[in-house]
C-alpha cells in the first residue's frame, strides 16, 4: 500500500480539515470553553456535530451501526483535531473505548456504541495508576462477589473522567501486580455506586481526574472480553490510542509549525522581516524535515495496523517516540521564535506547547516508547 | 498483480540460472565492485559472467528502454527485481556514474543519437564516466565554477581545474560543466562529454582523513573538445549555454542517491546489532549508550518510512520538487549518528587502524568517511537554505 492516502482518504481529509478549522478552531472551542471554566472542558454540541459528519462511530463496525473504516481514517481527523488544538473525546471514546468495545458481548456493544455513534455520550478510559504511563503494572484489584465483581484501587489521569457515561477500567481479577495475565476489563458505568472523582484542570485546560473505586459492585456482564484475558485487549486499545495520539501530535506539530512560518513571513525586525534571517531559516527548514518525517512514519504505523501487520507494535511506539519529540520541537522553536508576543496568553502558540506537554505524556511519552523500540527489538 | 508474480517467479529462476554463487556475497572490498571502462580487469570469471548474463538481459539499467541497453522494466517490475537480487545477497553486476548520473540526464535531455551511442556504452560497461562539476573555491557555490571553453568554431579549447572529481584517475570519459559565457552565471554554462585521454587532460588523487579516497584534483590545459562526434551526437548535454538546467536536473537526482531513498532499509534498527557485537567482543552495552540507541532507531525507523513514502509520492507525481533536498539532510545527518554509535558501542577495538579483526580499520574508515556525507552533494546548510526557499517560501532565501 502505498504511504499516502488514496482517493476516499483525500476527501474525508478535506472534509475533515475544513470542518475542524470552521467548529474546532481555538476561538470556539479551546478558549470558549476555557475562559468560562467549563467542567467537562470540551462542547458537547460540537461532539454532536462531529456524530452528524460520522467520526464518532468511524471505528466502529458497520454491523454495530457504524462506518467500519480504519486508523488511517481516525489519523485524518485526530490530526486536525491537533491542528486547531480542539478539546474532544474523540481519542478516548472514539478510538481507545470504541477498540476495547469491538471485544465485548453483543449485550455491551448495544448498551454503550448507539450513544457513541449519535454523539450522546462520551467514554473514558482508565488504565494509569502512577504520574508516568505503565500499564504493565496493574494493581486496581476486582474480587469476584455473587454474579459479578467488587472493584477497588485508583486511577489517575483519567481524561475527562467526570463527564463520561462509561469508563474502560483495567483491574486485576488474579496473578501478583506485574503478571501479564490476570487482567479484566470492565465497562464501568457513570452512576456505579462507589466510583469518586477527583477532577483536576491541566495545563492544557483539559479535565481528567483521579478516581476512586471504593468496592464498586459490578455485574458480571460489565467485562469487557476474557476474564483474566483482558491483557490482550488492553494492548490492542493501547495500541489504537497510541496511533491515534500520535496522529494528533502530528496535528499539533504541523499547526504550530505553519503558525510559526506564517509569523516569520510577517514580524519586522532590525528593519527586516526574521524570515529573512539564516540561523531561523535553517532552523524552520530542519523543523520542517523532522514534522515530515513524523508525519511519514505516523500514517506507516496506521497503515500497518489496519493490516493487522505483526509490525504494527513496533512502528506504533516508534510513532508516538518520534511524534513526541517533533512536536515538542515545533511548539518550544514555535514559543521561541515568536519572541515576548510567544509569551502571552493573547496569542496561540502557548497552547500549542500546553497540548503537547499533555499528548506526549498520554499513554507514554518519547522515552518509554523509545525503551519499547529497544526491546522490541531485542536489546 | 498475477503478472507480477509471474514476473517474481521467472526472475528467481533466472538469478538461479544466472547468479554465480561467488556473487552471493557481500561486497567485502573494492575489487568486489565492477566499475566496467577500457582498462577494467574481472577479479574472477564469475564477476565476468555475472555481468555478461544482465547485460544481455539488460539487467544492469534494468529501467532503461531495451533499445538503449535497458531491460524497460515497470517500477513494480523493478522493485520485484531489487527484492529478488537482495534475497540471494546478489552483488550489483555493473557500478558506475554512467547508470547513476550520466544515465538518467541522456534519458531526459539527450539527442537520439548520443542515447544510441552512450546509453548502450554505459548498459555494457564499456566506457567509464566520472564527473566535473567541483571547482576549488567554489564549494557550495556550484554555480561560480571558472573552468572556461573558448569557442573555435568547431570546438572549444578549455582551460580549468576541477576538484573532487571522485575515481577520475580511473574514468575513459567525463561530463564536465565548463563555462562558455563568462557574462552570464547561470546562462553560461555548458555540460560537455569528452575524453579523459584528451591531450592537456591530467589528475592527481586526493588524500583524505580516512587513509584515502577515490577523488582527484582534475586538471585541463588547453583540452580541445570538439562540438560533435558525428550525425546527432553533439559533445554537449542539452543546449549550448544552458548546462545548469542539466546540472540541477542531475543535482536532484543525485541527492535523492545519498539520501538512500531507494533502500530505506538501509536506515533499519542498529541497536540489535550492535548488542550482538557488544555481546561477541564481551562488551556490556551502557545503560546511557542503549537509550541513545533506542532513540537513533526511532529516528531511523521513522526515516525509513519517510523513504518509502517519498518513493511512492515520486511515482505518482505527488513529492515536492525539492524534497530530495530534505531527504538528503536528514539522511546524511542521520548516517553520521549512526557511525557515531557504531564507534562507540566499538569502543577501543573500532579504533583500531591497522588490524586483522577490523579488517584494516573498516569501521574507523567508514565513520570517517561519513563526515563528508553533509558536505558532498550539497552541503547540508545548502539543503536548508533550499528548504527554506522553495518549500516554505521565506522571504530572501
Amino acid at each position: 500500500m502505498p504511504l499516502y492516502h488514496n482517493d476516499d482518504q483525500a476527501m474525508l481529509a478535506d472534509t475533515a480539515r475544513g470542518f475542524i478549522a470552521e467548529e474546532g478552531n481555538i476561538a470556539k472551542q479551546l478558549r470558549h470553553w476555557r475562559d468560562r471554566d467549563c467542567k467537562d472542558g470540551f462542547g458537547h454540541g460540537l461532539w454532536k456535530q462531529m456524530a452528524e459528519m460520522g467520526f464518532t462511530g468511524m471505528l466502529v463496525d458497520e454491523a454495530d451501526g457504524g462506518l467500519g473504516m480504519g486508523h488511517v481514517e481516525a489519523g485524518i481527523v485526530l490530526e486536525e483535531i491537533g491542528r486547531n488544538l480542539t478539546p474532544s473525546p474523540f481519542l478516548t471514546s472514539s478510538v481507545l473505548a470504541a477498540t476495547a468495545l469491538k471485544h465485548g458481548s453483543d449485550d455491551l456493544k448495544g448498551r454503550y456504541l448507539p450513544g457513541l455513534i449519535t454523539g450522546d455520550s462520551v467514554f473514558a478510559v482508565a488504565i494509569d495508576e502512577t504520574a508516568k504511563h505503565r500499564p504493565e503494572r496493574i494493581t486496581t484489584r476486582a474480587e469476584k462477589s455473587g454474579n459479578g465483581f467488587k472493584l477497588s484501587g485508583a486511577k489517575s489521569f483519567v481524561i475527562q473522567g467526570a463527564s463520561a457515561d462509561m469508563i474502560v477500567v483495567a483491574a486485576r481479577t488474579s496473578g501478583a501486580d506485574d503478571d501479564a495475565d490476570g487482567i479484566t476489563l470492565f465497562a464501568v458505568p457513570k452512576d456505579a455506586a462507589g466510583m469518586s472523582h477527583d477532577a483536576v484542570r491541566l495545563v492544557d485546560s483539559s479535565m481528567a481526574t483521579h478516581t476512586k473505586f471504593d468496592g464498586v459492585e459490578l455485574d458480571g456482564d460489565a467485562v469487557i472480553g476474557e476474564i483474566d484475558g483482558g491483557r490482550a485487549v488492553l494492548d490492542a486499545m493501547l495500541l489504537a490510542g497510541r496511533v491515534g495520539a500520535a496522529a494528533e501530535g502530528v496535528g499539533v506539530a504541523r499547526g504550530a509549525m505553519d503558525m510559526t512560518v506564517d509569523y516569520l513571513k510577517q514580524r519586522k525586525q532590525f528593519g527586516k522581516l526574521i524570515g529573512e534571517f539564516q540561523a531561523l531559516q535553517h532552523r524552520a527548514s530542519h523543523l520542517y524535515s523532522e514534522v515530515e518525517i513524523a508525519r511519514a512514519v505516523t500514517i506507516k504505523a496506521q497503515q500497518l495496523l489496519d493490516g493487522g501487520s505483526a509490525n504494527a507494535e513496533l512502528m506504533a511506539s516508534v510513532a508516538k517516540a518520534k511524534v513526541a519529540k517533533t512536536a515538542r520541537l515545533a511548539v518550544q522553536e514555535g514559543v521561541q521564535m515568536h519572541g515576548g508576543i510567544g509569551m502571552t496568553d493573547e496569542y496561540d502558540i502557548g497552547l500549542y506547547m500546553k497540548r503537547d506537554r499533555a499528548l506526549a505524556e498520554f499513554l507514554g511519552d518519547a522515552y518509554y516508547h523509545a525503551n519499547r523500540v529497544a526491546e522490541l527489538s531485542g536489546y | 498483480m498475477a503478472d507480477l508474480e509471474n514476473f517474481r517467479a521467472e526472475t528467481r529462476a533466472w538469478l538461479e540460472a544466472n547468479c554465480p554463487p561467488e556473487m552471493r556475497e557481500p561486497v567485502r572490498g573494492e575489487d568486489d565492485i565492477y566499475w566496467g571502462g577500457r582498462n577494467a580487469t574481472f577479479k574472477n570469471d564469475a564477476q565476468k559472467a555475472w555481468l555478461e548474463a544482465c547485460v544481455a538481459k539488460g539487467y544492469t539499467v534494468p529501467m532503461w528502454p531495451k533499445e538503449y541497453g535497458g531491460a524497460g522494466l515497470s517500477a513494480p517490475e523493478a522493485k520485484v527485481l531489487r527484492e529478488e537480487m537482495g534475497r540471494i545477497n546478489a552483488r550489483p553486476p555493473l557500478s558506475s556514474f554512467g547508470i547513476w548520473m550520466l544515465g538518467p540526464a541522456l534519458l531526459h535531455f539527450g539527442t537520439e543519437g548520443q542515447k544510441q551511442r552512450f546509453l548502450n556504452e554505459i548498459a555494457r560497461g564499456e566506457i567509464r564516466w566520472c564527473q566535473g562539476y567541483s571547482e576549488p573555491g567554489s564549494g557550495s557555490d556550484l554555480v561560480s565554477l571558472q573552468t572556461f571553453g573558448e569557442d573555435k568554431g568547431d570546438h572549444w579549447v578549455v582551460n580549468g581545474q576541477k576538484i573532487w572529481t571522485s575515481y577520475a584517475d580511473q574514468a575513459d570519459w567525463i561530463f564536465c560543466l565548463v563555462r562558455t559565457d563568462k557574462e552570464n552565471k547561470y546562462g553560461g554554462i555548458t555540460f560537455m562529454l569528452f575524453d579523459m585521454a584528451s591531450e592537456g587532460v591530467t589528475t592527481k588523487p586526493i588524500k583524505l582523513i580516512s587513509g584515502s579516497s577515490p577523488f582527484c584534483e582534475t586538471f585541463f590545459d588547453n583540452v580541445s573538445v570538439p562540438k560533435s562526434y558525428g550525425d546527432d551526437v553533439p559533445a554537449y548535454v542539452g543546449t549550448i549555454n544552458r548546462g545548469w538546467d542539466v546540472a540541477k536536473y542531475l543535482l536532484g537526482h543525485e541527492r535523492e542517491m545519498i539520501s538512500g531513498a531507494d533502500g530505506g532499509e538501509r536506515a533499519a534498527a542498529i541497536g540489535a546489532a550492535m548488542k550482538r557485537h557488544a555481546a561477541k567482543t564481551g562488551d556490556d552495552i551502557d545503560p546511557v549508550l542503549r537509550a541513545e540507541l533506542a532513540m537513533f532507531d526511532v529516528d531511523a525507523l521513522a526515516y525509513a518510512a519517510m523513504g518509502e513514502k517519498f518513493l511512492d509520492e515520486i511515482k505518482v507525481g505527488k513529492a515536492h520538487p525539492a524534497q530530495p533536498n530534505m531527504m538528503k539532510y536528514a539522511g546524511t545527518e542521520l548516517n553520521k549518528r549512526r557511525h557515531e554509535l557504531v564507534m562507540a558501542v566499538g569502543g577501543s577495538r573500532a579504533l583500531e587502524w591497522e588490524s586483522e579483526a577490523t579488517e584494516n580499520g573498516k569501521p574507523s574508515k567508514a565513520w570517517l568517511r561519513t563526515k563528508a556525507n553533509s558536505i558532498e552533494g550539497g552541503t547540508s546548510e545548502v539543503m536548508l537554505n533550499v528548504i527554506a526557499k522553495r518549500i516554505l517560501d521565506l522571504p530572501g532565501a
